[in-house]
């Protein structure tokens, strides 16, 4: 029960930082907002051209964008050393780690939502496939993003140039769950074959990644 | 717990950061209801000493007891802890910032909570309906404000690094004699400070660091080490 009380509060104290500086969610809506308008000029597809490549484009967009809010979670638990207050209470190491997941995943939902549109009006697209298919894919991918993107934020919390050290840690580990949110995403779009297989390539990835997340977390928290 | 005659024991403690050893074999017995004051220049030792009491860093050799526990984590819920920074968000208020910490301990219920957090909040000297967030704060304030995040889980042990760093001398005594309370009302004190001399009135005992050994124990501030 404490458990969720505390995830809860977390959840909500961070959702209230952010909506009051709102450091994570401008930066990354201006990153994405300048790769959609530099590849939409830089390539000019034809509509067949575009759902071939948009699926890649827009994944690209969306984790380069959220390294952005990864960094800037546990950067805001640095200022004033705030993480020590949460490390010297009785309070489990999970919880704060689950809030911090959920967090930057309504975080990164919010630039999906925003960002979605204006792809599909740039890049001319239309879905062939069953779009509804788009939505758990869109779920599992973000999910997949950052569970191990919370993670490691956490992991090079305490290194000199953090802010490199995530995507070299983050990224090599997010190719099967790139792989996977890309080609189902093509597959919906060009309607040429089913997407279930990559979705079930993405529930297993969320899958493992939270449990190995879950169970190594305390120990990253703990480390001097 | 209410028992035990020391609130802290350390044990040869030696604390090395690579080559650095900042503790190089601390060792003493610190009983409960008392204030403790540490005293030593910049590198002593004081706030690596702190943060091991506290939890926050593993010695690497040695064994120090907290509360009559050798795992620290297992009292966390007993220990206040106030660091050198604040260790409060900037971007919210007083009442904020306490009620979410009052959650990581247990006081789950909003109106318990408020009611705590409004009277440790008042316990400082700052008003409680303060709406301004933290980081519009004098340091003053910031000060006390995190002297009440410390005090909120009405701590058996608690460790105080700094408290009186850029602290104007009024509100400074004023701490100073809200420590004696506390000392007095059963809590076990520590506190590292350049100013030691605000505490002579209500400090048990000072102890002076040099070089990340304990060189004197004294209950007056006049016999300080050679």
């Amino acid at each position: 029960m404490r458990f969720f009380a505390i995830t809860r509060a977390t959840l909500a104290k961070d959702v209230r930082l952010e909506w009051r500086s709102k450091d994570a969610i401008n930066a990354m809506l201006f990153f994405s907002l300048l790769v959609v308008v530099i590849f939409s000029f830089a390539f000019d597809p034809t509509a067949e051209e575009s759902r071939r490549i948009a699926g890649g484009l827009v994944w690209v967009a969306f984790l380069f964008a959220a390294i952005v809010a990864l960094n800037q979670t546990w950067a805001r638990e640095l200022r004033n050393q705030v993480l020590d207050a949460y490390r010297v209470s009785p309070a489990p190491a999970n919880p704060l780690f689950l809030a911090k997941a959920f967090g930057n995943f309504i975080f990164v939902s919010v630039l999906e939502a925003l960002m979605t549109p204006l792809f599909i009006v740039f890049y001319k697209l239309r879905a062939l496939g069953s779009a509804w298919e788009l939505l758990p894919i869109a779920v599992l991918g973000t999910w997949a993003l950052v569970v191990n993107g919370t993670f490691f934020a956490a992991m090079s919390l305490r290194t000199r140039s953090r802010e490199i050290m995530l995507p070299l840690l983050l990224f090599p580990l997010s190719i099967p769950a790139l792989l996977g949110m890309v080609n189902a995403t093509t597959a919906i779009l060009t309607g040429e074959e089913s997407a279930r297989f990559w979705i079930a390539l993405l529930v297993a990835y969320d899958v493992v990644f939270t449990v190995a997340c879950l169970l190594l977390f305390e120990v990253v928290l703990e480390a001097e | 717990m209410n028992d035990i005659p020391h609130a802290v024991v350390a044990d040869s403690l030696i604390k090395q950061f690579g080559r650095f050893a900042a503790l190089r074999g601390v060792s003493g017995e610190f009983s409960t209801r008392k204030l403790y004051v540490i005293v030593g220049e910049n590198g002593a030792g004081k706030t690596t000493l702190l943060r091991i009491m506290a939890g926050l860093s593993h010695p690497t050799r040695g064994m120090v007891s907290v509360l009559g526990n050798r795992n620290v984590k297992e009292v966390r819920a007993h220990i206040g802890y106030m660091a050198h920074p604040s260790l409060l968000y900037d971007e919210m208020t007083g009442m904020e910032n306490l009620g979410y910490f009052a959650g990581l301990y247990g006081i789950q219920q909003a109106s318990n909570s408020a009611a705590t957090c409004r009277e440790v909040i008042a316990s400082v000297n700052l008003d409680p309906d303060l709406d301004r967030r933290v980081g519009q704060y004098s340091q003053g304030m910031r000060q006390r404000m995190s002297l009440a995040r410390a005090l909120l889980n009405d701590p058996k042990l608690l460790l105080l690094d700094e408290p009186f760093s850029n602290v104007d001398s009024r509100s400074a005594k004023e701490m100073a004699g809200l420590l004696g309370q506390l000392r007095n009302g059963g809590k076990t004190i520590f506190v590292v400070t350049h100013q030691p001399a605000l505490l002579a009135e209500v400090a048990d005992e000072f102890v002076w660091m040099e070089a990340g050994k304990i060189v004197k124990r004294n209950s007056s501030l006049e016999a300080s080490p050679q």
